[in-house]
């Protein structure tokens, strides 16, 4: 009997090769539509197929009874099924479930534009700001091509959507940047301090930002740095204005890196070529000393530090407007030093920790001077002389201290909530003709609190809910905001979304220091209402988003001592802002071509500081149109980049305080010329594509306002208001040449080593 | 008695064994037939499906594995839809780590990894060019170590040269040598078996005469 048996085996298993069973059937989405290149599986089987183009499949099975059949595609769930196999034909209809997917799903797009690498559905990238003509490799240069933001050329900062510069606020991995730009200089616009190689993400958000951040009414630039490098590598670069040098060095088990950097800038060869507007009579000259490390703490862990430090010099002169023949001199000695150290991690499978603190310090020594044709001081005591000659020293300091969890919750939905601490301290000291060292100082101790939720009803919608509690000891008063946004997916890859949310920012240091007087003080507020549409493709974006917002309690200035000389302040400030912005990008109707156009529509009025009432404030422009165009040319190895921008003139007005009537009254007014600027750049890295290059060569050079077009900023009105003068940029146009080189430290050197 | 039972036992488990493997070569010889001739997308992204359910019932082989990657890499290059490379990169990628769990090192897997980090490069590749194609020189690289008989490394690197403009140090002229090399490996190159990785031979000659 028993020798029977492989021939029993034999037998049952040609029994079974017999009895076939088909199984047929479609696979289709939750929303009935076929899939294609699903799969289908019977359970440690061979047995199975793939759906065609219709979501059908066919397979034959010999298996028989019951049977799990397995159902996939890419991006799908896998679904398993139980099947009972009898050997005849079966039918069966899978459906799968799409997996919530970040690529595929839909995301709130109100308000910001992201600019990163790590996701494909980017609108601008961190190579894109660096490659923007009109930006000479400034963040927020690059940003200004983007709609929403004002071409304001005498001061820096961000203008965003009838927002003051102040109203936009600057965060680096995830907390507040006091002294994100260099020190204002009087109708000069300066740059950002931090070079935008240690960025690797940028979100700009022109309204309705998350819960995770505050104190800014209209607008939130956030960045993020960058993790560890590819590899070590040196480098140095050599241009018109500058030297620089510096260090990476990658650990051999490529979890830690450190690496430190210097450059040295200093425009004498510049402003002896090009001819300068001021008399520079201390060139601007800059040391700044950055050092980094980075150290992978696990696998899912990554702590962050970024040191920087600056130390700069400048001064120069123009004629004073109140005479003919006195000069004003102001000189101005920064000395700045940011540290950030951020560590996030992942703690077990759902709840992430981000930690982040940062500390600045800012002290800026200016010094204003009356002079004379021979550049030697004049004391004069009458009006408007006997004011002119001053000096400050101001001290800033921030530290601060923010904490993220987050918990993943089913799909892409999740939870946020933390809380940061900011310490601000400022101290300045006044020296005049009338007071000596005379002392203000402000401090607060700032506290906030949030919780924000992702929810991803479907993958086509979700909803982002926050709320944010603060509390300024400063002002001694407590706020609590909503904000909350939807999107939801109107197509394959367009998505429509809302924006709603109150914005609180406590009334900028100076009104403190100056020592006004004021009877409790509010928080100035903003409401932002944003729709948006967007649609992105590999090769295309577009965009079109609507906004109000409303702005409450903003700062007013009084002088009621008759002579318009402020001294005191409230919050009956108010206005509005409302407008359309355009995006659109190109990166494929023309071959090697990579375009966009940005147009910004703003119509706004507010009533604050001394404004008599609601008018258009001097930062804001009707019409702001940019076109950006980057074409690389393979052959070569040159890219060229131009960009154009045109923005409709700006208001400027003359108010002055009208004695015998008892308050401030437009004297004059008027509106600027249109601004044009047309920007070239071009690109050339000999060594690009060659993977064994051991070093990379970047040759720059850019011309900014190529034409040459008259460029006025706003007017300066003498003190008796009879006479106004243009500010103009400092030279009519900026020429950049540089040369970079970065050599990538071969791997051969760790061979070489480790055979010694 | 007993010791009758337990080797007509043992026998039977043998039998069943090589009728196992029977079943298994032969389905990989029908498989391999199939990636052979594929012509459409489609069909590479069926044999793929095909190679992983054999990889999911056998559980320790891992040329089935192998195979559904290469087949899933090659889908994804007809696909010719590069944006969302990524997402197909990463089911190559999850069907190779489990050929590779079973088979450590070896040249053949290398070759997948320098495919599927060039798949990832496509999706931007000004900006992932240092990114990955460190990575794809590397497993190359490794690739050629690993096996030096190997001819696959040469062409796929012979073809990647190709593909480069000759700018960028690209081009026939560079590529051809590569080439050459790899025909000249194809020529002596033994698989280890009927259903080891043996394709690329008339890849190499083809794009080696378009170079002519």
């Amino acid at each position: 009997m028993l020798h029977l048996l492989p021939l029993l085996v034999l037998l049952l298993s040609f029994l079974a090769g017999s009895a076939q069973t088909v199984v047929s059937g479609k696979v289709k989405d939750g929303k009935g539509r076929p899939i294609q290149g699903a799969s289908i599986t019977l359970k440690d089987t061979y047995d199975g197929a793939t759906s065609d183009s219709l979501g059908a499949y066919r397979f034959r099975t010999t298996e028989k009874g019951e049977q799990t059949l397995l159902a996939t595609s890419i991006g799908y769930k896998l679904q398993e099924q139980k099947i009972t196999l009898a050997g005849a034909t079966m039918h069966l209809d899978v459906v799968l479930k799409q997996e919530p997917n970040e690529l595929t799903a839909v995301t709130i797009t109100a308000g910001s534009f992201e600019a990163s690498d790590a996701k494909r559905t980017t609108v601008l990238n961190s190579i894109d700001i660096v490659s923007t003509a009109s930006a000479n490799a400034d963040v927020t240069g690059a940003i200004k091509t983007l709609p929403g933001a004002q071409q304001v050329g005498e001061s820096e900062g961000l203008f965003v959507r009838g927002g003051t510069a102040q109203e936009t606020k600057v965060f680096i991995d995830g907390t507040l940047v006091n002294n994100f730009f260099y020190s204002s200089v009087p109708d000069i616009a300066q740059r950002g301090r931090f070079s935008p190689f240690i960025f690797k993400g940028t979100v700009f958000s022109a309204g309705g930002y998350s819960a995770l951040y505050g104190q800014a009414l209209s607008s939130a630039l956030i960045l993020e740095s960058v993790d560890l490098p590819d590899r070590s590598s040196a480098s140095v670069g050599i241009s018109t204005v500058a030297l620089n040098a510096g260090f990476q060095k990658l650990s051999k088990k490529k979890n830690a890196s450190w690496g430190v950097n210097y450059g040295y800038v200093n425009l004498a060869a510049y402003f002896a070529a090009v001819k300068q507007r001021p008399d520079n009579f201390k060139i601007p000259e800059f040391h700044n000393g950055e050092v980094n490390f980075r150290v992978k703490t696990s696998k899912t862990g990554m702590l962050k530090f970024y040191g920087y430090f600056n130390y700069n010099n400048l001064g120069l002169r123009r004629p004073d407007i109140d005479s003919t023949d006195l000069k004003n001199a102001f000189k101005l000695t920064n000395f700045n030093v940011y540290g950030n150290l951020s560590w996030k991690e992942k703690l077990g499978k759902k709840w992430h920790l981000y930690l982040g603190a940062s500390y600045s310090t800012n002290t800026d020594k200016i010094g204003n001077e009356l002079q004379d044709q021979a550049n030697d001081p004049v004391v004069l005591n009458v009006e408007p002389y006997n004011t002119k000659s001053f000096d400050v020293k101001a001290n800033g300091n921030l530290a601060t201290i923010k904490t993220v969890l987050e918990r993943r919750l089913y799909g892409l939905s999740a939870i946020r909530f933390g809380g940061e601490y900011m310490y601000f301290t400022d101290k300045n000291t006044f020296d005049n003709l009338y007071v000596s060292n005379a002392i203000s100082k402000t401090d607060d101790h700032f506290k906030a609190a949030f919780a924000e939720a992702d929810i991803y009803i479907t993958n086509d919608l979700a909803a982002k809910l926050g709320g944010r509690f603060e509390h300024s000891s400063l002002l001694e008063k407590t706020n609590m905001v909503p904000r909350v946004s939807l999107a939801y997916k109107v197509g394959n890859k367009a998505q429509a979304s809302l924006a709603y949310g109150i914005f609180y920012q406590k009334p900028e240091k100076d009104y403190y220091l100056r020592g006004y007087a004021f009877n409790d003080l509010l928080y100035t507020k903003a409401t932002h209402y944003i729709a948006n549409y967007q649609k992105v493709s590999r090769d295309y974006t577009l965009r079109i988003e609507g906004f109000y917002k409303k702005y409450e309690h903003l700062i007013k200035t009084y002088g009621n001592n008759n002579n318009g000389v402020i001294d005191s302040i409230g919050n009956a400030g108010f206005g509005d802002a409302k407008g359309i912005e355009l995006f659109w990008r190109d990166r494929k109707t023309l071959k090697n071509v990579d375009y966009w156009i940005s147009y910004s529509y703003l119509d706004t009025k507010r009533d604050y500081l001394n404004y008599p009432y609601a008018i258009k404030p001097n930062f804001a422009a009707t019409h702001t149109a940019n076109l950006v165009i980057k074409k690389f040319v393979t052959k070569l190895k040159t890219q060229f980049n131009g960009s154009y921008t045109f923005a409709t003139g700006r208001p400027y007005y003359n108010i002055r305080y009208n004695n015998s009537a008892g308050k401030f009254q437009i004297a004059d007014q008027g509106k600027t010329i249109a601004y044009n600027n047309l920007s070239f750049s071009v690109n050339y890295l000999p060594a690009i594509g060659n993977a064994k290059a051991k070093k990379f060569v970047v040759w720059v050079f850019s011309i900014n306002n190529v034409l040459g077009n008259d460029q006025v900023f706003g007017y300066n009105y003498s003190y008796n208001g009879l006479r106004k003068d243009p500010i103009l940029p400092t030279a009519r146009r900026f020429f950049f040449f540089g040369c970079f080189l970065s050599f990538g430290v071969d791997r051969t050197d760790d061979v070489i080593n480790s055979n010694l | 008695m007993k010791k009758m039972f337990f080797a007509l036992l043992s026998l039977a488990v043998v039998t069943q064994g090589f009728a196992q493997s029977e079943k298994f070569t032969k389905a990989m010889t029908t498989n391999i037939a199939q990636f052979d001739s594929a012509k459409t997308a489609d069909d590479m992204l069926a044999v793929s499906a095909a190679f992983e359910r054999i990889g999911d019932a056998e559980k320790n082989q891992w040329l089935p594995y192998y195979y559904a990657s290469l087949a899933q890499v090659i889908y994804s290059f007809m696909k010719n839809d590069m944006p969302n490379n990524d997402a197909l990169a990463g089911k190559a990628e999850q069907l190779l780590t489990k050929a590779e769990g079973m088979k450590p090192n070896n040249s053949e897997i290398s070759c997948i990894k320098s495919m599927i980090a060039t798949l990832r490069m496509l999706v931007n590749p000004q900006q992932r060019w240092q990114q990955y194609g460190a990575v794809i020189q590397q497993e190359l690289e490794n690739a050629k170590k690993q096996d030096p008989t190997n001819p696959r490394p040469y062409y796929l690197q012979g073809q990647n040269l190709r593909n480069t403009p000759e700018q960028f140090g690209g081009g026939c002229n560079s590529a051809k040598p590569m080439l050459e090399e790899a025909v000249k490996k194809f020529e002596a190159f033994k698989p280890a078996s009927s259903i080891d990785p043996s394709w690329g031979k008339l890849q190499a000659e083809k794009v080696l005469e378009g170079c002519k």
